[in-house]
């Protein structure tokens, strides 16, 4: 298999005039679960958004390209419909919109974008009835408003929900081990494990090498000051753990003296 | 130029009439029209309205020097020249706007302030209450009433002084003791507008007696050729209602204020709530260019529950204004307000909600609460909530948030698949819907969300 998903080539961007992405670098194909590890502020999260569309970031150079697409041209909700997902890092609360209901429209704006029926209130309860299984969440939630009052972890369980329903090609898992203790933090891997096939593929952006013992990437990469620097397989997490960023520094100075 | 009965009466009352000569042409309009007498009530009638009459004459037209008005000008009502709405009818496919399936056979309907009983139905209603109006009330009920009808508008502003001077018909609705009416009682008063600006009077007085329990839909909206925010037609109506919420009684009150586009209404409502009462407000405010609503709330026992919620939705060139006054004066007293208000185009919403715990109101537990949602950047909104407090074992919280919706907000919705548009909807949606699911009545409800969504098409 050699299905290219995702193809960041040069990529540079901007946040209120300041560069933030110096030239990213990244190819990711079917079946691969890639990690992005890196320091706060290296520019890790602002890849995931602007992967994502996010109109706050503007791109000043290079090219996304997603399944032969250039992905730059497409609005935020074109991406997510093309199947990309992103899980936030800080889900937004929305009191007022059951969490069911905006389940089912997030769903039908998929369904209507495929030229499908939209489904109904009671087909569409049975469907993400299955899908609680998933993340193992209470369909009490479901009556819930969106994300309000939920817990730190109510709400990552409550991404990978979204994600379990919507099916991506393409999933971006911002942070998405913050605020997380050690039974949530299963859940939630155990349900992105369940749902990684070698038709889709993963990219999670962390910190820490604590998440990759419960899902395990095949290529990590770690970013520092808007640039993907180093690129290994699985062990370099470890070795990161072990050594922490600092290293970096180091190479860095190195190579500019 | 003819004097009327009341100023007679003022001037023997008093020797100086101090009359406010911008009060005045709507002094003698309110005093104009005939009211409908019955045998109970003919003699008291008279009396509320010399009262009020006399009370108007020692008043000022309120400017925006005064503290209760000072962001709202109601000059308008000054410099327009108005007449006596007519006492007149309306077809029966305009009531069809306002009829509600859910009340087809629980409704009172009153037009330009008067009666119709023609489009009134209270077959539904169980025996123990009366739904109504003063003619139809027995001798010794209306009798009776005198104890109720003005004993809290009279404490009131102005404009509920002149409503006094001006009573002409009454909704009434009076449930006997431990009558517990689930089915909701609408009250529902249309204006009919015309070319010229015409001024009405609406009047209701609630009393639900003590273990009884009642639903009440108050509405107020405008008979108009489509749909009333376009109206041209300007009028005024002046609205007071007085409810008694007696002793481990509980009333449910929505109370909507749909007048047409170019419609103004002031309205006054009074609660009186004895011990171990419950009184839940929803009240809703989106037609008129100009409305306030001004609601007095007393705690006169102990362990009562108050609930208020309130939606504003305005645009264009409208004000709304909700003054809210609740007065706690004894123990174990609660109060939770939610005041929302979306405001879009050049409109202007304000809120004043005072909240006032004396020493002897211990054990309060108060919350108040008033979210505003800006849609333009030309919209305006003045905010103060009020909490006094002197009682010292009390748990008392009160805020007013002002915002935008952010793009935050919309981008996780569109990352999801949902356009910027029906994100944007999702979202104003939401907002009212905190409030609006408070409605128990499915078909008022549906009808108000779909306002909602209408009123925020681009």
């Amino acid at each position: 298999m050699s299905d290219v998903i995702l193809s960041i080539k040069n990529l540079t961007a901007n946040v209120d005039g300041q560069p933030i992405l110096k030239g990213v670098d990244l190819e990711i194909k079917a079946g691969e679960i890639h990690a992005i590890m890196g320091r706060n502020g290296s520019g890790k999260s602002t890849l995931s958004k602007i992967i994502a569309g996010h109109p706050e970031y503007e791109v000043t150079g290079g090219e996304i390209i997603y399944k032969g697409e250039n992905l730059l041209e497409k609005e935020a909700e074109e991406r997510a419909l093309d199947g990309i997902f992103l899980a936030f890092q800080y889900p937004l609360e929305i009191p007022g919109v059951s969490n069911l209901d905006f389940l089912r429209v997030a769903y039908n704006a998929q369904l209507k974008h495929l030229g499908k029926e939209e489904i109904d209130e009671f087909d569409f309860e049975d469907l993400i009835e299955a899908k609680l299984e998933v993340v193992k969440m209470n369909p009490s939630f479901l009556g819930r408003s969106l994300n309000e009052g939920f817990s730190g972890g109510e709400k990552k369980r409550n991404e990978i929900l979204q994600m379990a329903l919507l099916e991506p090609s393409l999933g971006i898992l911002d942070e998405i081990d913050s605020g997380l203790d050690i039974d949530a933090l299963r859940i939630v891997s155990e349900g992105v494990n369940q749902l990684a096939h070698p038709e889709n593929a993963f990219l999670l952006i962390t910190h820490y090498q604590r998440l990759l013992d419960y899902i395990t990437p095949q290529f990590v990469h770690v970013m520092y000051d808007g640039r993907i620097v180093k690129s290994g397989g699985k062990e370099l997490a470890l070795e990161l753990e072990e050594t922490g960023y600092d290293f970096l520094d180091e190479k860095v100075a190195a190579g500019v003296a | 130029m003819s004097i009327t009965a009341s100023e007679q009466a003022i001037a023997a009352m008093d020797n100086i009439t101090m009359l406010d000569l911008s009060l005045a042409p709507l002094l003698r309009l309110a005093e104009e029209g005939n009211p409908v007498f019955n045998a109970g009530s003919a003699g008291w009638l008279r009396e509320v309205r010399i009262q009020g009459a006399y009370r108007v004459s020692h008043r000022a037209f309120p400017t925006r020097k005064d503290e209760d008005w000072r962001v709202t000008d109601v000059s308008v009502l000054r410099k327009t020249h108005f007449r006596q709405a007519a006492q007149t009818s309306i077809q029966s496919h305009e009531l069809d706007v306002f009829a509600l399936e859910e009340t087809a056979a629980s409704r009172i309907v009153f037009v330009n302030g008067i009666y119709a009983p023609e489009f009134s139905d209270t077959s539904a209603l169980p025996k123990g209450l009366y739904v109504g109006n003063l003619a139809g009330l027995s001798a010794e009920c209306a009798a009776d009433l005198v104890n109720y009808l003005s004993q809290q508008s009279r404490n009131l502003d102005v404009f509920a002084s002149l409503n006094d001077a001006g009573v002409r018909d009454v909704a009434v609705i009076w449930a006997d003791k431990n009558v517990v009416v689930d089915q909701p009682i609408h009250i529902l008063f249309i204006g009919k507008p015309e070319d010229q600006p015409v001024a009405m009077q609406s009047r209701c007085v609630a009393i639900a007696e003590s273990g009884s329990s009642l639903n009440l839909v108050e509405y107020y909206g405008a008979a108009t050729q489509g749909c009333s925010d376009h109206d041209q037609q300007l009028y005024f109506n002046n609205t007071v209602t007085e409810v008694w919420v007696k002793a481990n009684a509980q009333i449910n009150h929505v109370r909507i204020q749909r007048e047409g586009g170019s419609g103004i209404q002031i309205g006054n409502t009074a609660i009186a709530q004895a011990q171990d009462s419950r009184y839940h407000l929803t009240e809703v405010n989106m037609g008129a260019q100009l409305s306030r609503h001004t609601l007095t709330l007393n705690q006169n026992g102990a362990q009562t529950e108050t609930i208020l919620k309130g939606l504003t939705m305005v645009g264009g060139e409208q004000t709304s204004d909700t003054h809210t006054a609740v007065n706690l004066q004894h123990p174990h007293g609660t109060v939770d307000q939610l005041h929302k208000c979306i405001v879009d185009g050049s409109a202007r919403s304000i809120f004043n909600g005072k909240v006032d715990v004396p020493q002897n109101a211990q054990m309060t537990n108060a919350a108040q609460l008033n979210r505003n949602l800006l849609l333009s950047p030309k919209a305006r909104v003045d905010t103060k909530p009020e909490l006094q407090i002197t009682a010292d074992n009390v748990k008392c919280t009160h805020g007013a948030t002002v915002s935008q919706l952010e793009d935050d907000e919309i981008f996780y919705l569109r990352s999801r698949g949902l356009n910027e548009y029906d994100a944007r909807h999702l979202l104003i949606d939401a907002f009212a819907a905190e409030i609006l699911n408070t409605i128990a009545i499915p078909s008022l409800n549906t009808g108000l969300v779909n306002c909602v969504a209408c009123r925020t098409i681009d």
